[in-house]
């Protein structure tokens, strides 16, 4: 009787095959939007969470500056030197230090060119953000001391600037500034914001100051503390000596900050769930909407089918055979739609994983919720529809034409 | 004599209320026994088409008795009236109900599948029923394919499916030139004749109704005539 009732919902869907689709795009928008939601916003989770496990544990980030809300007032704070850096790296709680001084400028190689981050930085950058080499080697304290002209690659700027051709030796000119390439960095792929943290040169510091940024000052400095050290421990440490060093008197605030890098990670997992919630929230109600469209048209096809109801009772359907019938139609025109949302949704997720360069992590759950939830809007929006074919009187229902 | 199929005590059936209440059948008292073949005439609005809906379960009595091979049937609820359609009692109607773009064997298996037969079962019940009708090699011709007689002869092949005790047949030859009507009474004759099937017939027509072999005559909601059909000459 089940399996009849499916065949006969199969026979009526397939007779009307525009209408039965028009029926349903409304579910397949919704399951498809709720399905590209949740799978990128799972993407993008899994995104943050590799890039806080990349950089290992206990980093912290000095910058220069209080941090607050509002407009800045007084004078700027200021910079941090590379006698900061040092007086840093003396901390027994440390393991690497790294200064850095940013700023974008155009790169110029053979015929190719374009611009990216310039990062003035020390070979302990790369132990800092846990960022091996993909080619060459890293600098030498000797180039460090120096201010060699010699640089390191990211990978979106070695594809930019030298194709699949090996750049090492070749000579990179860092405005106007001809430097030798001795290493490319291994692909990092989208930041936590969704950059492209592979566009970037980083050349020796002291390089930066003398020959292109023509002062001394340094950015930002990256702090990697030993593993035994909580980072609680070692923030308030790195806030002791830096205060004492910017001689801040005491009731003073700070002025530059220090930031965990876990922390921040934390936050912006936490920003990203509820983005996600929010956008499948407004995804669901497409999915509401996509439910009340199909009660609308089980309307129109059961009073279009009001004879053949009539013939049906007559020859001996009961009331609940009659409501299954068009129940059953329901669902299997709703678990129809849902199935092609969940592709159409997977599809839309792999498009937009690809675009944003975030994994692509399709969630059996996610599809099986989908699923289940499409069966359900069919029950719940076909019932009513059913009831009211069930309960005709099938001698009006016979004299219908 | 056997013990009546169908027995109405004092079956009176009314619509509306108050000044507007229409009093279809008032107080009609009647048996059929099982092997019958009776025709109901009478003019429209006569309380004929009333009284075939109550003996087919589609309606039921304001008040008197309804007895279904002894059981009071009007005071079954839906479902269990539906199961007495489903089990005992075969429809045939005017305008043959066939359910259109289903081929001829699907219509006949219809009342099977709520019977909860299975597949191969049916379709041995609705061949054999189509081979009854004379339709045999008509199996897979759309409503729409067939004559009205063939589609007429269909719809008895529906009714017939299932093995009824009783078949409905509301003026079933008033949609048919005469030549066709004939046929089909002739099909109903044999069918009560030779499968002992009871039926109960409206029609309009003098000649159609001289088929039975008992004829009812309504007027007003009364049972105004009930006597037996003399053969013709």
């Amino acid at each position: 009787m089940l399996w009849e009732a499916v065949r006969l919902a199969f026979t009526a869907i397939i007779r009307n095959k525009l209408r039965s689709f028009l029926t349903v795009l409304g579910v397949v928008i919704g399951v498809a939007a709720v399905i590209a939601m949740l799978t990128v916003g799972e993407g993008s989770s899994a995104q943050v969470k590799a890039s806080v496990e990349r950089l290992g544990t206990n980093v912290l980030v000095l910058r220069p500056g209080r941090v607050r809300m509002g407009p800045p007032s007084g004078e700027p704070a200021p910079r941090f030197t590379l006698k900061d850096a040092a007086a840093l790296s003396e901390l027994s709680i440390v393991a690497h230090v790294a200064p850095q001084a940013a700023a974008t400028y155009p790169l110029v190689a053979g015929n190719a060119n374009t611009s990216a981050q310039v990062s003035g930085t020390t070979a302990d950058y790369l132990m800092v953000q846990n960022w091996p080499l993909a080619l060459g080697r890293a600098f030498e304290p000797g180039e460090e001391a120096s201010g060699a002209a010699v640089c390191l690659l990211g990978q979106t700027v070695r594809d930019k600037l030298f194709g699949s051709a090996d750049p090492l030796g070749e000579t990179l000119r860092v405005r106007g500034l001809a430097c030798e390439v001795i290493g490319v960095l291994s692909a990092r792929g989208a930041g936590s914001f969704g950059q492209d943290q592979d566009e970037v040169v980083l050349i020796p510091v002291k390089t930066m100051h003398r020959r292109l940024q023509g002062d001394t000052d340094v950015g930002s400095i990256t702090v990697a503390l030993l593993k035994s050290v909580a980072s609680a421990d070692g923030i308030r440490t790195v806030q002791v000596l830096m205060r004492e060093r910017r001689e801040i008197d005491i009731g003073e605030a700070d002025d530059f900050s220090v930031t965990d890098m876990k922390d921040f990670n934390t936050l912006l997992t936490g920003v990203n769930s509820v983005m996600t919630g929010l956008l499948s929230a407004v995804a669901a109600v497409s999915l509401l909407v996509g439910g009340i469209g199909i009660m609308n048209i089980m309307l129109v096809s059961v009073t279009e089918r009001t004879r053949e109801i009539g013939i049906r009772l007559a020859v001996g359907a009961s009331g609940g055979q009659v409501l299954m019938q068009f129940l059953i139609e329901a669902v299997v025109l709703s678990v129809l739609g849902g199935v092609l949302g969940i592709a159409v949704g997977l599809a839309l997720a792999w498009g937009g994983s690809v675009y944003l360069a975030i994994p692509f992590t399709p969630s059996a759950l996610v599809i099986a919720l989908a699923f289940g939830f499409s069966a359900v809007v069919g029950v719940v929006f076909g019932f009513f529809p059913a009831r009211r074919a069930a309960r005709m009187d099938p001698i009006e229902a016979l004299r219908h034409q | 004599m056997s013990a009546p199929l169908i027995s109405f005590r004092n079956v009176a059936r009314s619509y509306g209320a108050g000044e507007a209440e229409v009093r279809a059948l008032d107080g009609v008292s009647f048996d059929i026994r099982p092997g019958e073949f009776v025709s109901i005439m009478g003019p429209s609005g006569s309380g004929k088409s009333t009284a075939m809906n109550i003996i087919g379960c589609l309606d039921r009595p304001t008040s008197g008795e309804y007895l279904f091979k002894g059981i009071p049937a009007q005071g079954l609820d839906q479902d269990r009236r539906a199961l007495l359609r489903r089990h005992a009692l075969g429809f045939v109607f005017q305008g043959f109900n066939l359910l259109a773009r289903q081929s001829a064997l699907e219509n006949v298996e219809l009342p099977l599948i709520y019977k909860g037969l299975p597949a191969a079962e049916r379709r041995a019940l609705a061949r054999e029923a189509l081979r009854k009708v004379g339709l045999e090699g008509r199996e897979s011709h759309d409503p729409s394919q067939l004559s009205g007689g063939q589609q007429q002869r269909v719809a008895i092949a529906r009714a017939l499916a299932g093995g009824p005790e009783v078949i409905l047949a509301d003026e079933p030859t008033g949609n048919l030139d005469s030549a066709r009507g004939h046929e089909i009474m002739r099909l109903l004759q044999a069918l009560n004749r030779e499968e002992g099937i009871t039926i109960v017939m409206v029609t309009h027509e003098d000649d159609i109704a001289h088929y039975a072999g008992r004829l009812m005559v309504f007027t007003d909601g009364h049972l105004t005539r009930d006597e037996p059909v003399k053969e013709r000459a």
